[in-house]
């Protein structure tokens, strides 16, 4: 496979190296979070004209889902604020990789509580309550506020960036669907790995991966720590070719399986609820703790619980009967899981192209009057309006759900030993994208 | 360990002005105090942030207006329309009052925002030297003792479009009590039809040329542009309620059982339908502008003496008559 590493590139391997960049970088979206957190706590409570709600949930969603993961992989993690100030208390510094100066603990994080089920969990909280956490501000905020304490918290009982590892929806999230981007970290020359005794790399790394280990994007938060401490220029930052962590021969975990289809469920739900012409549902979703709501979230832990996982496994069980090895169900669950990586993040586009188009308008008012105070910092004379769906915008996310129906079936061709061992799942991602496709373009 | 220096600076000053910008403004904005900021809710939410109003005669008072859910409306009651604001959620609208009477003033939603939309008033309680508000003069139904509740239904309806031009040749023939503008507010359409049919200088005429004078009668009385404040005013304030053609099924009132005299007090109703001749043209504008200032009758209709002036009642009622005679078929 053709790989591109940046680090030939003395400019960018100086823009890699240098800490400035990323934490300048990192410092904005910090003040830029904690700025969010208040305009949602002391902002208008008209959703559409606080900058909460608006940056959260469409600038910052619909940046993450078409740019950062589709071209960047994990690179939002890179520059996300979130484990900031704890990383300032554990390492007792800012602009310095990890040491003993700082404060904390430094415990491992449980070995029971490792994979990415709480990750997955914390998903299916996002669907449950997400009707009323994407239209309240003071719901984000205070989301966002719990999400930032928790993380310092555990920055200070636990060692390294236990929340983004086992925590963090988004981490999950991004990782998942990293294995398909086109970005990795890998090491150049396994042999000077294999010979450096220090492992400083290992050491300095806030996410507790060794890189001479590293055989997939998913764990890796590109925050370039190992690049900056290797006595060796050993590690490269490569472009490669979309899915490149997705093949035969790639290690992948049954909690993988679970997270994909967490993410598939969520978007079919998010689909139903957001896009879909239900009135009922949309006010049930919305009307937490009511009657209705608890047959909302019923119906949806079933759908992500039971229908999903209970179709994923018999087309999972097909695909073993039709090949000839006899690899446990367990084995071909994880194994197959890859197959849900291209289909939901092609899916994850798609839905957000749907409303993308149609609520971007309302970003720049938000930019010219963050609070919904009356502000116009920025001399606009037009009022926040929603956009049209257009017909390119609906032709766009068919190509979408299409090419991720083509890729995802690719996916299984090339993990399968025969078409027909393949055909259960491919069967499976065309289920499931004729049911988005419902949803999104009716 | 400088550059170690630098960048927590760094991190410090941005983080204190993103907390800083938001509560300096907000500091400041309280400090100045110089206008009043309402927030506009539905009744369901808690309604106007503030209800009640001080204000000083010949002394301006600043509104700053915005809405955190629907569109609400704002106006001053028996304000003109031009005057009447729309208050766009998330947006603001600011307005100066300057009120030369003492007394109390009603403000109030123009917008259908809710179920208990008609509830969404408050008051600006003026005080200080003057000569207190005028006031209205009495209802006619109260003037006249008329019976406002008492079923009315017309028997006697045209059996084809009347004609205000054909009904215009007869005017040299009509006693004088005929065009009287008492006889008009008093009596109904259907009212002054049997009048002028008993009428022994008019039995040449046929029934149809008796309703084509009342139609003429109707017509002199109203003033197309009264008709079309009237429309307006309909359209903004009791659309949600009787419909936009009022056939009594606007969307606050769809569901509702039809209304029944022998059934009245056992819940709400729906309007009437006023596309069907028989309901307006059985009514004096007496009945109706009683039925308007005082709402009520069984179907959960505010009462709008307060709100509208007694020329926009009137308008109301004029256009309501154009719906009668433009049903006939």
């Amino acid at each position: 496979m053709t790989r591109l590493d940046l680090t030939r590139s003395p400019r960018a391997l100086a823009l890699l190296r240098s800490r400035w960049p990323q934490f300048l970088l990192r410092a904005i979206t910090l003040a830029g979070f904690i700025f969010t957190i208040l305009a949602g706590l002391m902002g208008s409570v008209v959703g559409s004209h606080n900058f909460a709600i608006i940056f959260v949930w469409i600038a910052w969603w619909t940046a993450l889902k078409l740019a950062f993961i589709p071209f960047g992989g994990r690179s939002w993690c890179s520059i996300c604020p979130i484990p900031m100030p704890g990383e300032w208390l554990q390492n007792g510094g800012i602009l310095q990789p990890r040491g003993s100066m700082g404060i904390g603990l430094g415990k491992r994080w449980p070995k029971v509580l490792r994979g990415t089920w709480i990750q997955a969990g914390g998903f299916l909280l996002i669907g449950l309550f997400g009707a009323l956490t994407l239209t309240s501000a003071k719901i984000t905020a205070i989301v966002l506020l719990f999400i930032l304490v928790l993380a310092l918290a555990l920055s200070l009982v636990f060692e390294r960036r236990s929340f983004c590892n086992y925590l963090c929806p988004i981490g999950g999230f991004s990782g998942l669907y990293a294995q398909a981007g086109p970005v990795e970290l890998r090491v150049k020359d396994t042999d000077i790995c294999a010979a450096h005794i220090e492992k400083t790399c290992y050491t300095a790394c806030p996410w507790g991966q060794y890189p001479l280990a590293l055989k997939s994007s998913a764990n890796c938060g590109l925050c370039m720590e190992c690049l900056r401490v290797c006595p060796s220029e050993n590690i490269a930052v490569n472009l490669r070719p979309w899915g490149s962590d997705l093949g035969p021969k790639t290690k992948h975990r049954i909690d993988e399986a679970f997270l994909g289809l967490v993410m598939l469920a969520s978007a079919l739900v998010d689909s139903a609820i957001f896009l879909g012409p239900w009135g009922q549902l949309k006010s049930a979703a919305y009307n937490i703790g009511s009657p209705d709501w608890f047959l909302f979230a019923g119906a949806f832990l079933i759908t992500a619980l039971g229908i999903l996982p209970g179709l994923y496994v018999g087309a999972t069980w097909a695909a073993n009967r039709f090949g000839s090895t006899n690899a446990s169900l367990r084995k071909s669950l994880a194994h197959y899981s890859q197959v849900l990586v291209p289909l939901g993040l092609m899916v994850w586009i798609a839905f957000t192209i749907s409303f993308a188009f149609v609520k971007f308008g309302y970003v720049l008012p938000v930019v010219t009057d963050p609070l919904g105070w009356g502000w116009n910092l920025l001399g606009l004379t037009k009022s926040a309006g929603v956009g049209e769906t257009t017909s390119f915008s609906l032709v766009l996310q068919v190509a979408m759900l299409t090419v991720g129906l083509f890729w995802s079936s690719r996916v299984a061709l090339r993990i399968s030993e025969t078409i027909r061992q393949a055909a259960p799942l491919i069967a499976f991602s065309s289920l499931f994208t004729m049911a988005m496709l419902w949803l999104l373009v009716g | 360990m400088k550059k170690e220096r630098i960048a927590r600076w760094i991190v410090i000053i941005l983080v204190l002005t993103a907390i800083g910008v938001p509560l300096g403004s907000w500091w400041l904005s309280r400090a100045q105090g110089t206008q009043i900021e309402i927030h506009a809710r539905m009744p369901e939410n808690g309604g106007w942030s503030i209800d009640t109003i001080q204000a000083k005669v010949g002394q301006p008072i600043h509104l700053r207006l915005t809405s955190d859910d629907v569109v609400h409306g704002f106006a001053l009651g028996k304000s003109d329309m031009e005057s009447w604001l729309s208050i766009f959620p998330g947006e603001y609208v600011e307005t100066t009052l300057v009120f030369e009477h003492p007394g109390k003033y009603i403000f109030y939603c123009t917008r259908w925002c809710g179920l208990n939309h008609w509830r969404m008033h408050g008051e600006i309680i003026v005080t200080g030297e003057g000569d207190p508000i005028p006031g209205d003069s009495l209802p006619l139904f109260l003037q006249y003792n008329i019976d406002i509740d008492a079923p009315h239904y017309a028997e006697n309806i045209p059996s084809s479009p009347p004609s205000v031009e054909r009904g215009s040749r007869f005017s040299d023939r009509l006693p004088n009590y005929a065009i009287d503008k008492q006889t008009y507010f008093l009596t109904s359409p259907e009212g002054l039809w049997l009048k002028l049919r008993s009428e022994p200088s008019l039995s040449d005429l046929s029934d149809m040329d008796i309703w084509d004078i009342v139609r003429w009668i109707w017509d002199r009385q109203n003033s197309s542009n009264s008709q079309s404040l009237g429309f307006k005013l309909f359209m903004a304030l009791a659309s949600a309620a009787h419909g936009e053609s009022g056939r009594g099924d606007g969307v606050m009132a769809r569901g509702l059982p039809v209304m029944d005299h022998s059934n009245m007090g056992s819940g709400l109703v729906r309007p009437p339908d006023f596309t069907d001749p028989h309901v307006l043209l059985s009514a004096s504008p007496a009945i109706l502008e009683g039925k308007i200032i005082r709402g009520g009758m069984g179907t959960g209709m505010p009462s709008w003496g307060s709100i509208l002036s007694r020329d926009q009642i009137h308008s109301i009622i004029d256009y309501l008559y154009t719906i009668a005679w433009e049903s006939i078929k």
